[in-house]
């Protein structure tokens, strides 16, 4: 068993399977982080990104996978799920091992945890983009926190471009701090240092509408309600509690 | 702006409004345009209510005056509560600050029935239009057609909505004549044939020129109350099979009667929402959607209701156990679609996967199909499968059993938690 260290980026994974193919090495583990010269094990590789050796198993990946297909394994590494790693580079080994495509090869055990991921991930995409709530700021920037449970961040930008062109808007990530800006041009990543921000200040930085369309939309989820259908079971599938406080109508 | 008043309006004319269930936001594609605020593709249902129920759009009536006295309704004219009316720029406002802030998808905008159809009927064309053209707002609107209003008013309607609906209200006439004798059917029927076919004109206009406008993108749907009248499981749904068919209808919406009105010719106050036929309901109505069922064979003349303890697909397998058991790794996919415990997305999936080699009960498992239901009706790659020569009505027990006591240790859980 040898273990890989690598950085935890995307290139960096393709370069840990690079060095797979060129040491011939069958069981691995994949290891997140720094390298510790104290732990000096025999078996442990650490990985440098290396982008020309990136690029040319990507070209591989490119030739065997869909780009659909692609996307989506780009997609379950960067929700930094814990401990898929090794599945994914399992996943990445089947592809280039096989004759031919199988992306769609659900009775492989890698083939379905990686169809596994991409659900767990697209489902928070599709839960952030609903649960967003932007509360207008003075300077007529729409503000949103979030806390994903996975980072999904990145498969936001399209849908939230699309869809709010007109106006600036911000989605911070709170848990991984950093945040999504659209300046009514572009997106850009940025992060906010909520340490020097003054509570009175974030206060008197919302828009005076804001609290009266709050308050509108807290009144208007009570009257929607139908007290002789009552489900809670139901109520707290689709909208679970760890989501509430950053749900207006839920705070 | 009065925010007490505004306040109230929204009080009283979105809880008049939400007795209409159908709250969809999907079917439409229409893109933002020119930088413009909204989109209507998604069909997010943004947070649930406490019963459960998707939130996708400000779903308000513009009024709660009505001249009719429809029995069900606790709009009619003869109910004694609070009357409020929207103007058209406070409807305006409200949607584009809820939209703004993420909380919805769109407008649905209905209304009780003020001075006549056409009066009622252009107020809501106002709204939209105003969306659309003074605030370039592309997101979902579905309005309430009125019944009797004009050809003209309905076709401008269709230029700004996505979605137009015509409540049909009862699932047959006798019903509707019985609870709102002033209403009529066949005014009912008109629009949506005329909507129909404006509809079909429309599409096909855009598939000559591409910059024809869009009319309707997302279709026509209806809603009919059940429970409120002795219809059977069998003519509802063969009522609905005749709209989807003969109006392309893309939903029908059932709502289960909810009794707010104390009045003879209905369920007493005390008579519970009927829940489970509802949603029993919407699995068959699904079943002739998306797995190709045809409504006979989930209701006809000798099970003209629908079981309330098992589901319809269930329940139409245990009353065709002849057809089974099917062999997952041969079988077509359209009798793979009719075997209880696996969806549409696990049939496709079972399909591809076996390409590659043939499927256990594991892999099974692992593609999400709920192996306890489906292990009666399947074989596949494995030496078990279910031997006995087991009747339905045993089958019946032995799944409702398991889902039993899934759901007591469910319950416990959830006593720990709470
Ligand atoms: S016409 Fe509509 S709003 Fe008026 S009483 Fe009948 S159902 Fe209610």
């Amino acid at each position: 068993m040898t273990t890989l260290i690598y950085d935890g980026t995307f290139e960096g994974l393709l370069t840990a399977v690079f060095e797979i193919y060129e040491h011939r090495l069958t069981h691995v583990r994949m290891q997140k982080g720094e390298w510790h010269n104290t732990a000096l094990f025999e078996n442990v590789i650490k990985v440098v990104t290396e982008n020309s050796r990136a690029t040319r198993v990507l070209k591989g990946l490119k030739q065997k996978l869909s780009a659909q297909g692609l996307q989506r394994l780009y997609a379950a590494h960067m929700a930094e799920m814990e401990g898929e790693d090794d599945n994914l580079v399992g996943y990445i080994r089947y592809v280039f091992d096989a004759q031919q495509n199988i992306e769609e090869d659900y009775g492989n055990k890698y083939v379905m945890r990686v169809s596994e991921i991409v659900r767990m991930v697209r489902r928070e995409k599709h839960r952030m983009e609903a649960f967003v709530r932007f509360q207008e700021l003075k300077d007529k920037t729409f503000y949103s926190a979030i806390e994903p449970d996975f980072n999904v961040l990145p498969l936001l930008i399209k849908h939230f471009r699309n869809r709010y062109a007109d106006q600036k808007w911000i989605i911070y990530d709170m848990r991984r701090s950093y945040g999504l800006y659209y300046d009514l041009h572009e997106t850009q990543y940025i992060s906010l240092d909520f340490a020097t921000v003054n509570p009175g200040n974030v206060i008197s930085a919302y828009d005076d509408h804001e609290a009266v369309y709050q308050d509108l939309w807290r009144n208007y989820f009570t009257s929607v309600n139908i007290p002789a259908r009552k489900n809670t079971k139901l109520h707290l599938r689709h909208v679970p509690k760890r989501y509430w406080k950053h749900l207006t109508e839920k705070i | 702006m009065n925010v007490d008043r505004i306040t109230e309006k929204l009080n009283i004319l979105a809880d008049a409004a939400k007795y209409d269930v159908s709250c969809a936001s999907s079917g439409s594609k229409r893109q933002n345009k020119d930088k413009g605020l909204g989109n209507a593709s998604n069909g997010i249902c943004h947070t649930y209510t406490e019963d459960g129920r998707c939130v996708s759009l400000l779903k308000i009536l513009f009024t709660n005056v009505c001249i009719y006295d429809c029995a069900y309704c606790v709009s009619r004219k003869n109910n004694d509560i609070k009357r409020a009316s929207f103007t058209v720029q406070e409807v305006v406002d409200l949607t584009i600050n809820f939209y703004r802030r993420n909380y919805i998808e769109g407008l649905f905008l209905s209304s009780g029935i003020f001075k006549n159809a056409d009066y009622t009927m252009e107020r809501l064309v106002q709204v939209a239009k105003k969306l659309r053209l003074e605030h370039n707002f592309n997101g979902y609107i579905h309005l309430k057609s009125i019944p009797g209003a004009s050809d003209e008013l309905m076709r401008e309607a269709g230029m700004y909505a996505d979605r137009l609906s015509i409540n049909l209200e009862m699932p047959t006439e006798e019903g509707l004549k019985l609870l709102a004798p002033e209403k009529n059917r066949q005014d009912m029927i008109t629009p949506m044939n005329f909507l129909k076919n404006e509809i079909i004109l429309r599409t096909e206009e855009k598939k000559l020129f591409k910059k024809a406008p869009m009319f309707a993108p997302a279709g026509q749907s209806t809603q009919v109350i059940i429970g409120a009248t002795p219809e059977t499981d069998q003519q509802i749904l063969q009522m609905s099979d005749q709209f989807y068919k003969g109006f392309k209808l893309k939903r029908v919406y059932y709502s289960g009667y909810v009794p707010v009105l104390s009045d003879s010719r209905l369920p007493a106050l005390n008579t519970a929402v009927p829940m489970v036929r509802e949603n029993r309901l919407y699995q068959a109505d699904w079943l002739m959607r998306f797995y190709h069922f045809k409504v006979n064979e989930i209701v006809n003349q000798d099970n003209p209701l629908l079981d309330l303890d098992i589901d319809p697909k269930l329940s139409w397998a245990l009353r065709n156990l002849q057809s089974f058991p099917i062999d997952i790794n041969k079988a077509d996919l359209q009798m793979i679609l009719r075997v209880p415990g696996i969806g549409v997305q696990s049939a496709q999936k079972i399909v591809a996967a076996r390409a590659f080699g043939k499927l256990n009960w594991e892999q099974l498992k692992k593609l999400g199909i709920a192996v306890n239901r489906a292990k009666y009706f399947i074989t596949c790659n494995s030496p078990q499968y279910e031997r006995r020569d087991l009747t339905g009505t045993a089958i019946k027990q032995y799944i409702l059993a398991g889902s039993q006591s899934k759901y007591i240790k469910n319950s416990t859980i959830q006593l720990n938690l709470f």
